[in-house]
């Protein structure tokens, strides 16, 4: 544990004096403060945020992620000579990135709504919602890159996968929804479309996010499905749960194979 | 004018001749009716608070009832309550309540029957099936009723208010909640409907059809099962409602059918899973709306034609406008949408782009509901781009050339009906 966390320690550091961190945040102050002073309503906030959150938090954490355990490597082969464990090492430096991340965007984005305090008693629930989502975006995505730079030793093939499993995640998968949708018609798929969204954590996102704003829409009969889903409290269950393993899951299995990687 | 001196002349006859009676649960007449056998026209009855069963009360002399502290009239479930046959009856400051559900004649708490010029004014209908129950009246007044029921279904509910070939009908200031319409006009003409409050009612909020020339002013319908249903008239006005929170498959803020040469402007659209509805419906103007995040702001089928939707507020609603056809007969002129992303490089306040409300996606949805799952992804995003660039699939011709950058400003301010 005194490893672990003096491996942080050092991480936290490491990343704040390359003053990306700081980029970050002030990317994500300078975007929420402006959507609130020329968005005008709070609606067209939480409307343009969800869609940074949902695609620029995973290319972000995605890439950097990669890119920054690629640039460890001479770190990384100087702590193995130590004394070490190699899973807590990998977790360190997960850790070690996710944290700054994560408060990144925290800072970023909260700081504008405590700002213009105004909003938030209005949409509470969706601002919540959002930051929620960030947060756990941020630490999927982050693991997702750790897991593809383990697997992959050429950083352009890390990079380059990378940049496809976002693609998937945030485009692709969806086309891929709606032509199921299309060739499936005629059967009600309500159940299976369920399914398959609790399969990809942007749209878990998404739909969590979206179940706020457009619950007007949604009260036709298939949306009632999914409100019902979405909303009752063992769909809200499942859906965390889905991206409480997708967070897991990458980093634990990365971690097993960095455990068995030959340096 | 002729009409003015009829009721002059009934009015000075009464300052004549008139007396007051009065009735009280403890000193004679103790009922109503046989107040009203004494009484005659042009005189006025008080009654004193206390709760009276007497069944239906038939009012046929013209005179003017006031209850002073709202005594209660209690039909018992079974009984319809004041029937009213005679012109010019006032009825003013009584709790009705109770008159019971029937399957064969529509028992209401106050009947008007073949009259002129009655007012029904601050009374408490509570329970009963056909709240205040108009008939080929002409000149009635409703005026700042409470009307509540608890109707369960809709085949074993009536209406809050219910206008039956009437004409010159003042509506106003009423509450109704939980009838199965709230109110309801068939064959009327020259209504005048304003500041009603209408919630919670089974079916429809507002319902009418075959109603020529009627007015709607700063009535607010809210939660209603369906939302407000309008069918087969012509002339309507409707100005400054307010439509919200009508939430289902089949619920709307305002269904427009068959309705033409009719103006809907100032009116607030909001939360509704449809905000307007329109079939077959023609020569309307709709203008300076608010629609405010709707399921659907407009869904206008292709068979509504030559009408014009200008400098209307389509602000966060999920989809703006959608159809069912690549042809469109109507016009879409200076809205404002929350949903443009234009520019205005010559500065006029207009977009240089024009706008095309009508999303691709709104087809998907159609054709395939499951779809609406796929609600504000970035690849239906995309789609939606191409096809604003290049409509092959959306209408065309269903485009605002000039869509305001600013929100367009409200004359009147917000409506704030309701109590």
């Amino acid at each position: 544990m005194k490893a672990l966390r003096k491996i942080i320690k050092y991480e936290l550091q490491n990343i704040l004096r390359s003053k990306w961190i700081l980029i970050y945040t002030l990317f994500f102050f300078l975007l929420t403060d402006s959507l609130f002073r020329f968005g005008g309503s709070s609606g067209k906030v939480v409307l343009s945020l969800m869609n940074v959150i949902l695609l620029i938090i995973p290319l972000v954490s995605v890439v950097f992620g990669v890119m920054y355990l690629y640039n460890s490597r001479e770190y990384i082969e100087l702590m193995l000579s130590q004394p070490l464990k190699r899973r807590t090492l990998f977790l360190g430096l997960y850790i070690g990135l996710t944290l700054p991340l994560t408060l990144g965007f925290l800072i970023g984005s909260g700081l504008p709504f405590l700002v213009h305090g105004v909003d938030i008693v209005a949409h509470q629930a969706i601002v919540f919602m959002l930051l929620l989502s960030g947060i756990f975006l941020t630490i999927i995505f982050v693991a997702l890159a750790f897991l593809i730079s383990t697997v992959h030793e050429d950083r352009v093939k890390g990079l380059g996968t990378a940049i496809i499993s976002w693609l998937l995640f945030a485009i692709i998968y969806d086309g891929l929804i709606l032509m199921i949708t299309y060739m499936f018609i005629d059967y009600p798929l309500e159940k299976p479309v369920i399914a398959l969204t609790l399969l990809n954590p942007i749209d878990l996102a998404r739909i969590l996010i979206m179940l706020k704003l457009d619950i007007a829409a949604l009260m036709g009969y298939t949306g009632a499905v999914f409100e019902k889903f979405f909303a009752g409290s063992l769909g809200l269950f499942i859906s965390f749960l889905s991206l409480i393993l997708w967070s897991t899951l990458p980093i634990w299995i990365g971690s097993r194979m960095f455990e068995r990687k030959d340096f | 004018m002729k009409k003015f001196f009829l009721i002059l002349i009934i009015l000075s006859g009464s300052f004549l001749t008139a007396k007051e009676i009065t009735v009280s649960p403890d000193k004679a007449p103790r009922t109503l009716t046989a107040a009203l056998m004494q009484a005659e026209d042009g005189d006025r009855i008080y009654v004193q608070p206390g709760i009276y069963r007497e069944g239906e009360i038939v009012i046929n002399k013209s005179v003017e009832i006031i209850g002073e502290n709202f005594p209660v009239f209690d039909g018992e479930s079974q009984h319809q309550l004041f029937t009213v046959e005679a012109d010019s009856v006032v009825i003013r400051g009584l709790v009705i309540k109770d008159c019971g559900v029937s399957f064969i004649d529509d028992k209401a708490g106050i009947k008007v029957l073949e009259t002129k010029g009655c007012v029904i004014e601050g009374n408490r209908l509570e329970g009963n099936f056909f709240g205040i129950y108009l008939a080929k009246s002409q000149g009635t007044r409703v005026i700042n009723n409470d009307i509540r029921s608890n109707a369960t279904s809709e085949a074993a509910s009536g209406n809050g208010i219910h206008l039956w070939y009437c004409k010159d009908a003042d509506i106003h200031d009423n509450r109704i909640e939980g009838h199965r319409d709230g109110i309801y006009f068939e064959f009327v003409q020259d209504g005048n409907i304003s500041g009603n409050f209408s919630t919670k009612n089974l079916r429809y909020g507002l319902h009418f059809m075959f109603s020529d020339r009627c007015e709607y002013r700063e009535n607010s319908f809210i939660n209603n099962g369906a939302g407000v249903a309008v069918m087969y008239t012509k002339n309507v006005l409707m100005i400054n409602n307010r439509f919200a929170d009508n939430w289902g498959s089949a619920a709307f803020g305002l269904l427009l059918k068959d309705i033409t040469d009719s103006k809907i402007s100032g009116n607030t659209f909001s939360r509704n899973s449809i905000g307007i509805f329109a079939e077959n419906s023609g020569r309307m103007t709709v203008e300076q709306n608010d629609f405010n995040d709707n399921g659907w702001a407009v869904k206008i089928m292709a068979n509504c034609m030559e009408n014009v939707f200008q400098e209307n507020n389509f602000l966060n609603n999920s989809f703006d406008v959608a159809t069912n056809s690549r042809n469109n007969f109507n016009r879409f002129e200076r809205n404002y949408w929350s949903a443009y992303q234009g520019y205005d490089l010559d500065r006029d306040g207009y977009g240089d782009v024009p706008f095309r409300p009508v999303r691709l996606f709104s087809l998907i949805v159609e054709q395939n509901s499951t779809a609406l799952v796929l609600q504000r992804s970035l690849f239906i995003d995309v789609l939606d781009m191409a096809e604003r660039v290049l409509p092959i699939l959306t209408p065309e011709t269903l485009i605002d050339e000039q869509p305001a950058l600013r929100r367009i400003p409200r004359s009147s301010g917000d409506v704030t009906a309701g109590k």
